[in-house]
């Protein structure tokens, strides 16, 4: 009985998300004919974090673009790992932070910050640096750590991944922005748009023992998609990640990818790393689903330089 | 000194100590600093023995200052500093609302057999085998088995209400904490005590502090040398007997002027009860009756206290029987052949000697990782902490658990030294996971690794497989947590019987190098 409610209930809040978004890039189809969104992916390198996005939203035409007045949004850094943010194995706080700023000057009523860490979750926020940074920027710092957070949404279209929990800010906010760090990862090779959405459920088990890389990609099917991800490559963890052992790991390539195709954001990002897209199933299978495009020659790509 | 003063002095000094004692062991967000919670430790009288034994400073040496106490004011402990002779007031004074019309005190004999019998074996089995009985008698641990079993529960519900109710106001300030329990069996010793002492305190007063607690009785010896006490002024008393109706020890036998100090808890409840200030407290004057204690008793005195004081070592360290033996590898379900002791532990055996079970480890573990043992330990090791990381891990920036263990059976670690210490090791075992049984990617364990002791390897196509290097490996059992594998797991972790020292991971410079454009 109750699970029935719950489960008509989280079908609801879906089809309100969906609708949001749709909302959402109608709207932003009409600010593309005026300046912005002229560009399916807009790079940035040889600046500070925060100064590039400064730089790379504007040539996205700029926060409003992608978010509405009174809308609530949720920001999801990657915050899986109890370490400083030196190792980079946590988004950027000053990016994160700067981020925030942009929404709320875009009109955002809320901004809502989370993770589902790998580490004990207070430590993780608190050293990770990324709590006091959405604080200080107006966030609210939202727990992700007990079951109860989370609620079960349906995935019909996938192929593993039918059915998933999901944190109660992913299908309560208007707008989702996908904030992942680039990082080498042990075992898909490269971590950065969609894997960050395994800190979004919670039963992550699930994922591993059922075809890692296939319920990855089935995610990027579930309406509440990002409008914007903005890919942290300013440190980059390039071995022994995702969750690093030393600085030794880091090398600071100061970049930034900022798109709203988490595909294409991936590929780019992997190229980063010097990795083959090709070579990592979960964006070949994304592609091959029609989630994005991991051909970046086929995208109108700006790259800046500070 | 007015004599209301000392039974609110008495009220003030044992409510604050209460409360301290709840909010650290309701500590869940970790936030109360470890030295304040061993300020509140210090005075604890078994806890801070053992560690005396086993330190042999003074740093440890709470429970001399309890003894000199005692023998200057008597059992002050029992009612100023015993958190479950403070609970049990608590429970005497509902049990007297509810029971008001009955006459619960009143002059009682000693149980001078049970009291006596039960501090001798408590002694003896301590000095001769190990600590089975005080680990089930010290009051101490007794409460802070209550407080992890019980009351942390309690706390939890009425937080996880509030975050719920602010969570509908969209506040976020507090944070829902799972109220997962241990294994049922753990409960059995700390519910025959709680229904025990409950019972007995709600219907009897102190009455178990009198009969059965080694703690009371021994400083109760103490007390009959003791140079403050309660007396009688015999010319102003009216033999109303109020004062006796009043003692939740049954100790006060009005018709002889007489107090029993061994079993006075000092609440200065007589004192207060009376109406022609007939009794008070000082110093024994010349012409007061005091019951005189005999040299035998006197002894029995001096041997039980320089018997805690360390003297008599050498038997200590006795072999436990029941504990677990190294066993043959079986090859799907986890060979485990011993359990992992928490961090500070030193070795197996050092650890289960001296741990009393007080369970204060397990309830400030942010991670909840500790659990207390059912029969990993064997029998002797009942309820003691153990790693079980099919629940939860050992956090790598962490020392919390060694730094508050009041006994030293966790010693303190620094951090850095915590990094490096091998509490057990790793051990994959292939034919269960998922990347041979299902052909697929995972790789959780090596994600969760956090010195790469479990790192990645080409496997057959395009996947990778663990592999693993014990040498750095430090026991954490990340890797084992994050496995998705059930029931048995494809990586585990066996521990040492003795920690070892992990080798520093080997550190390499990174071959990419900074890019001037962008590869795309």
């Amino acid at each position: 009985m109750q699970r029935r409610e719950f489960f008509r209930k989280s079908v609801r809040a879906g089809i309100a998300a969906g609708a949001a978004f749709n909302l959402g890039s109608y709207n932003k189809l009409w600010a593309s004919s005026s300046s912005a969104a002229k560009y399916d992916l807009v790079a940035v390198m040889g600046g500070e974090p925060d100064a590039m996005f400064d730089l790379g939203i504007q040539e996205l035409g700029g926060m409003g673009t992608f978010i509405q007045k009174g809308q609530k949004v949720l920001v999801k850094p990657n915050i899986g790992w109890d370490v400083v943010p030196e190792l980079a194995a946590n988004t950027n706080p000053g990016l994160v932070k700067r981020i925030i700023e942009h929404c709320f000057r875009a009109g955002a009523k809320e901004v809502y910050v989370f993770d589902h860490t790998c580490d004990n979750w207070i430590n993780t926020y608190r050293n990770s640096g990324i709590e006091n940074a959405s604080k200080s920027a107006g966030a609210k710092v939202v727990p992700g750590n007990t079951e109860n957070y989370y609620q079960e949404i349906e995935i019909p279209t996938a192929v593993r991944l039918k059915k998933a929990k999901v944190h109660e800010l992913v299908l309560e906010t208007d707008v989702f922005i996908n904030v992942p760090i680039l990082k080498d990862h042990n075992s898909t090779r490269m971590t950065a748009c969609l894997k960050n959405m395994m800190g979004v459920v919670w039963d992550r088990g699930y994922w591993h023992s059922n075809n890692l890389h296939q319920c990855i990609a089935d995610y990027a099917l579930f309406e509440k998609k990002p409008v914007l991800n903005v890919v942290d490559c300013y440190n980059v963890m390039v071995k022994h990640g995702p969750q690093g052992v030393s600085k030794e790991d880091v090398v600071t390539m100061k970049s930034q990818i900022i798109t709203s195709d988490w595909v294409a954001g991936d590929a780019a990002a992997a190229k980063m790393l010097g990795i083959d897209p090709q070579r990592i199933d979960y964006i070949t299978v994304a592609d091959k689903m029609g989630l994005g495009t991991m051909n970046l020659e086929s995208l109108n790509i700006r790259r800046l330089k500070m | 000194m007015t004599s209301s003063f000392l039974r609110k002095l008495r009220i003030f000094i044992s409510s604050l100590l209460l409360i301290c004692f709840v909010l650290v062991f309701a500590d869940f967000r970790a936030v109360i600093p470890e030295k304040y919670i061993n300020y509140l430790l210090y005075l604890q009288f078994v806890p801070s023995a053992l560690k005396y034994i086993d330190l042999l400073t003074m740093a440890a040496g709470g429970f001399i200052i309890i003894l000199l106490l005692t023998l200057l004011t008597g059992r002050t402990y029992c009612s100023f500093l015993c958190p479950l002779g403070i609970g049990q007031d608590v429970f005497s004074r509902i049990g007297g609302r509810v029971k008001k019309k009955f006459r619960r005190f009143g002059y009682k004999k000693p149980h001078t057999i049970i009291r006596y019998s039960v501090l001798a074996l408590t002694l003896g089995t301590a000095i001769f085998w190990g600590l089975y009985l005080l680990t089930l008698l010290d009051p101490y641990s007794i409460f802070g088995r209550f407080m992890t079993y019980f009351g942390e529960p309690v706390i939890l519900l009425v937080n996880n209400f509030f975050t719920w109710v602010l969570g509908k106001f969209d506040v976020y300030s507090l944070h829902h904490v799972d109220i997962r329990g241990f294994n049922p069996a753990a409960y059995a010793v700390p519910s025959f005590f709680f229904l025990l002492v409950g019972t007995m305190s709600f219907v009897k007063g102190r009455l178990y502090c009198n009969m059965i607690c080694p703690v009371g009785t021994l400083l109760g010896l103490i007390s009959k040398v003791s140079i403050f006490r309660v007396k009688f002024s015999e010319s102003k008393c009216t033999r109303c007997g109020r004062c006796a109706l009043k003692c939740k020890s049954s100790c006060i036998d009005f018709l002889n002027f007489n107090v029993d100090v061994s079993r006075c808890v000092n609440c200065f409840n007589c004192i207060d009860v009376c109406p022609e200030k007939s009794l008070s407290y000082g110093f024994i004057g010349s012409g007061e009756k005091h019951v005189q204690t005999s040299d035998g008793r006197r002894k029995f005195v001096a041997a039980s206290a320089l018997m805690l004081l360390g003297i008599t070592p050498g038997v200590v360290g006795q072999q436990k029987k029941g504990a677990p033996v190294p066993g043959k590898a079986s090859t799907v379900k986890e060979p485990r052949t011993f359990p992992v002791c928490p961090p500070g532990a030193g070795s197996f055996e050092e650890f289960t000697e001296k741990c009393t079970a007080c369970s204060l480890c397990i309830s400030v573990c942010p991670n909840n990782v500790l659990q207390p043992a059912f029969k990993e330990y064997g029998i002797a090791g009942l309820m003691q902490p153990v790693m079980n990381y099919h629940r939860s891990f050992c956090t790598f920036n962490c020392t919390r658990c060694t730094e508050i263990c009041p006994t030293n059976a966790l010693k303190p670690l620094l951090l850095e030294a915590k990094k490096l210490t091998q509490l057990g090791k790793v051990v994959f075992i292939k034919d269960n996971c998922i990347v041979k049984t299902e052909k697929t990617a995972c790789g959780a364990c090596s994600e969760a690794c956090p010195t790469k002791a479990v790192y990645m390897v080409p496997y057959e196509d395009s996947l990778l497989i663990p592999e693993t290097n014990q040498n750095i490996c430090i026991g954490c059992g990340h890797c084992e947590y994050a496995c998705p594998v059930v029931p048995y797991k494809a990586i585990f972790v066996d521990g040492n019987p003795v920690h070892a020292a992990a080798a520093k991971p080997e550190i390499k410079e990174a071959e990419i190098t900074t890019p001037e454009e962008f590869p795309f």
